[in-house]
């Protein structure tokens, strides 16, 4: 879009706000902007956040990688893949490290259909 | 492991039990003492923090007694060589010059791998970061902040498709300040931007838990855009989108830093047009922290002209704020930044920020006149920009119609901004809505999280995480055998720790040096012929790295670099030995018995008379101070007048001060005196020494003097020589 310099006409609102207003308009404004990205961020996870959940649950970058594809393929990332390696652990009876390195591996992926009975909520 | 200010920094022994290195902080670092006057040297400082411990001063210091003063804002250096190993060894230098803020820039690429990348492979205008290189480069800062004494701020980048990833691993390996801000993925890094944000979330919240320092991108704007002093309404909006975004997200107004920069740079009459922006963003952003970053977008391959540019950005810095002071090497434009011209860089800053200490006391912004109107102008605009944002449906809305980066100056629109698809972008789909039994076991957490009962928090199900437990944290070495670090050392074995030595700008013997060298050619001519002057060196991979035109006709201006065929072994070199000088007292005992006299002058047609003053003058240290009396002639002293005051009073000694050496008349002048002095017959009663900045004592001696002084001498080497030169020619005599 190509627009001349309208700035005076557009600024009639503005134009008998003292500096205290504008500013407090300013940060309205900015903060009204960015609430539905914060929505977003509430509502939503993506392979990144769940690769960074692993990695704060003891796994490398190199063992957390295959996981959250795997999660994905199961279509199980809505639980969570932090989720699905400690449900995994607890169902058999192994600590969280071995149940994630076991999916890493390609094991118990069987075992993961059965974590989340009821499908979806 | 301590380092010795003497010794280099042991990379072996650096990378030993690397796996078991934790670091001793987090968060950022702020300079101690600010906000107080204090004295250093001969003058009252009012804008500095506490002094290092070891440092290297401002080579005009020698003038002040060597101070240091540091300036109050913490003074950043960005280093980019692609091999971490180098990197440290220049991170030692910058700190010992001024820097408390190492950013270290990412190998081209790395923001579009979905994943943490693992080892020491060599990186492209940066390092790949990784954990290991992130672990040992703080490991190697925290030796180093111990040896200059003040607490060194590491930096990267907290951005790309894996942004939350290598927020944990900075939060883990105790990383103080990252750049993060979901727009500058968007615009110019096309990430998706739902997916941008979101992992935003995520990122900050991890980094308001390390108590990291938060720079935003939003001086890309700037750069990237047609005309960077049209955007300055869309740069307060941006900066005000990540400000924002960050609060909500819980992050304290004190960690989070705008990445400013003074948008134009001469032959623009930049500084009318860069104080109001900067007032302007500094009344509306009062709460948070300015990172002043210097002005690239106008960089050329002229290190001169990019420190003009930096200077004047630092009066910016000065006249309104600035927390942190950003400085790009002045050879940014012609390669990646070498070592020297990261130097170069931090003492620009040092150097400006030194000399306007104070100067705010003394002058004022006048805001009642065309700056007050311009500000007020710049607010209301970045404010209609954020109104019609909202009215075209939000954030996303307005990037799929282009609202960023328009070269138009808000609200005139130009149509050449920077659209984005909601759905397109790297990473797009890859965004997943939490089940209500979501759940992710972690301390650190943004939005929904479904923590399952009988945990009082998330991460309790598993017992800690990392950031609890940091023995949970799974350190990888290296995955590829061929590019690593110490494949790299082991083939450059022959120059870590040996007498073998190349020239170096970047990485350990790359060989490469530069020559400046003018030709009076015009500039097509002058290319190809520096070129080949280069290969006749005996240099290779010759290539231009800089020009200027001194006439069309008459002359150009090249740089060149290139790379040497050789290296130099240290135990073949002939290096004189340093004169041992006599003790003060001895000096003083000889003298009292015997007193001594000397005449002294600057010859020729030269005024500089600092440097003999010095070394006569009582005040600074000279010969004065041990008894020896003197007359001094003077500057612009013709020889024969200086050699007839020595004939009519019978001095000991004759101290000749040339700086000038255009045609070599220093050397000539040495000669002259010498042969004067055999013509007069007085040579073998008179003692004859020479100073100045280009006299070294074999050019002196060549020329008919007993010794000849340089850059750095003081008077007792002056007068330890005349001691001992009188005592060696009377055992002469009574030989």
């Amino acid at each position: 879009m190509k627009r001349p310099d309208d700035y005076e006409k557009r600024r009639e609102h503005l134009k008998d706000l003292t500096d205290e207003q504008l500013k407090e308009r300013f940060w309205e404004l900015a903060y009204k902007i960015v609430e539905p990205m914060l929505e977003m961020g509430y509502k939503y996870t993506t392979p990144a956040i769940e690769r960074s959940v692993l990695l704060r649950m003891g796994f490398s970058s190199v063992e957390v990688k295959p996981i959250v594809e795997g999660v994905m393929k199961k279509g199980l990332m809505g639980k969570g893949a932090g989720n699905v390696v400690w449900r995994l652990s607890k169902k058999l009876g192994i600590s969280v490290r071995e149940a994630g390195l076991g999916l890493a591996e390609g094991k118990y992926w069987d075992e993961v259909d059965t974590l989340f009975e009821g499908g979806k909520n | 492991m301590k380092l010795d200010p003497n010794k280099k920094l042991d990379i072996k022994e650096l990378l030993k039990d690397l796996e078991n290195y934790r670091p001793r902080r987090r968060g950022w670092h702020w300079r101690e003492g600010r906000n107080q006057k204090r004295q250093i040297g001969d003058f009252e400082y009012r804008e500095t923090s506490e002094n290092l411990k070891n440092y290297i001063p401002l080579p005009g210091s020698r003038g002040f007694g060597y101070i240091d003063p540091q300036p109050d804002c913490v003074i950043t250096t960005e280093i980019a060589s692609g091999r971490f190993e180098d990197d440290i060894r220049r991170m030692r230098m910058a700190a010992w010059h001024g820097a408390d803020h190492i950013m270290v820039i990412r190998t081209a690429g790395q923001s579009h791998v979905d994943s943490l990348l693992e080892g020491t492979n060599q990186g492209i205008g940066g390092i790949m970061v990784t954990r290991k290189q992130v672990r040992a480069t703080r490991k190697a800062l925290d030796m180093i902040e111990d040896e200059v004494g003040r607490p060194i701020n590491f930096h990267s980048y907290v951005s790309g498709v894996a942004g939350p990833d290598i927020a944990v691993m900075f939060a883990e390996e105790g990383v103080n300040g990252a750049h993060q801000d979901p727009q500058y993925n968007i615009l110019y890094r096309n990430v998706n931007m739902i997916r941008s944000f979101v992992d935003a979330c995520e990122a900050k919240k991890i980094m308001t838990w390390a108590n990291m320092l938060q720079i935003d991108g939003a001086h890309n704007a700037n750069a990237t855009a047609m005309k960077a002093w049209k955007v300055m309404p869309e740069l307060m909006v941006q900066h005000a989108i990540n400000c924002a975004f960050s609060r909500k997200i819980g992050m304290k107004a004190e960690n989070i830093a705008l990445s400013t920069v003074p948008p134009t740079a001469p032959p623009a009459p930049c500084m009318r047009l860069d104080l109001p922006y900067a007032v302007a963003l500094r009344d509306l952003f009062s709460e948070y922290k300015m990172r002043a970053q210097q002005n690239t977008k106008y960089m050329e391959s002229d290190t001169r002209e990019a420190t003009v540019t930096h200077t004047l950005n630092l009066v910016i810095s000065r006249l309104t704020s600035a927390d942190i002071q950003s400085t790009i090497t002045p050879d940014e434009g012609r390669n990646v930044p070498w070592h020297y011209y990261n130097i170069a860089a931090v003492s620009t800053a040092k150097q400006a920020l030194n000399g306007m200490d104070g100067f705010r006391d003394m002058v004022k912004i006048d805001r009642e006149g065309e700056l007050g109107q311009i500000v007020r102008e710049l607010k209301e605009r970045a404010i209609l920009f954020m109104e019609e944002m909202l009215e075209a449906g939000g954030y996303f809305k307005a990037v799929e119609k282009g609202f960023f980066i328009d070269s138009g100056f808000y609200p005139e629109r130009n149509g050449d901004g920077i659209p984005r698809q909601i759905d397109g972008g790297i990473g797009a789909g890859m965004i997943f809505e939490r089940d209500k039994d979501y759940f992710a076991p972690v301390s650190v957490h943004y939005g929904y999280n479904n923590i399952p009962e009988g945990f009082e928090k998330a991460s309790d199900a598993i017992g800690g995480d990392t950031f609890e437990d940091p023995s949970k944290i799974i350190y990888i070495d290296e995955l590829d055998e061929f590019d690593n670090v110490n494949v790299r050392l082991d083939e450059l074995k022959k120059y870590y720790d040996t007498e073998y030595v190349k020239p170096e700008v970047e990485w350990r013997a790359d060989g490469v040096v530069a020559v400046t060298i003018f030709l009076p050619l015009d500039e097509r001519t002058a290319e190809f012929a520096a070129i080949k002057c280069g290969e006749k060196m005996g240099l290779e991979d010759v290539t231009v790295i800089h020009k200027n035109v001194m006439h069309p006709a008459e002359g150009t201006l090249v740089e060149i670099k290139g790379k040497v065929k050789f290296d130099i072994n240290i135990n073949e070199l002939v290096i004189p030995e340093k004169i041992p000088v006599l003790s003060e007292a001895e000096i003083r005992e000889d003298i009292e018995k015997n007193p001594m006299f000397v005449v002294a002058a600057t010859v020729g047609e030269d005024e500089h008379s600092v440097g003999l003053k010095e070394i006569l003058d009582i005040k600074h240290g000279g010969i004065e101070g041990f008894g020896i009396k003197y007359l001094y002639l003077g500057t612009s002293c013709p020889v024969e007048k200086l050699v007839d005051a020595a004939i009519e009073t019978n001095a000991d000694a004759i101290l000749a001060s040339t700086i000038i050496t255009h045609d070599d008349v220093h050397i000539k002048n040495m000669k002259k005196i010498h042969d004067l002095c055999i013509e007069k017959g007085i040579r073998d009663k008179v003692i004859l020494a020479c100073g100045g900045t280009q006299v070294t004592n074999e050019i002196a001696v060549e020329a008919g003097m007993d010794a000849g002084f340089g850059r750095g001498s003081k008077g007792i080497d002056v007068a330890s020589f005349l001691v001992k030169k009188r005592r060696e020619m009377n055992n002469k005599d009574e030989n």
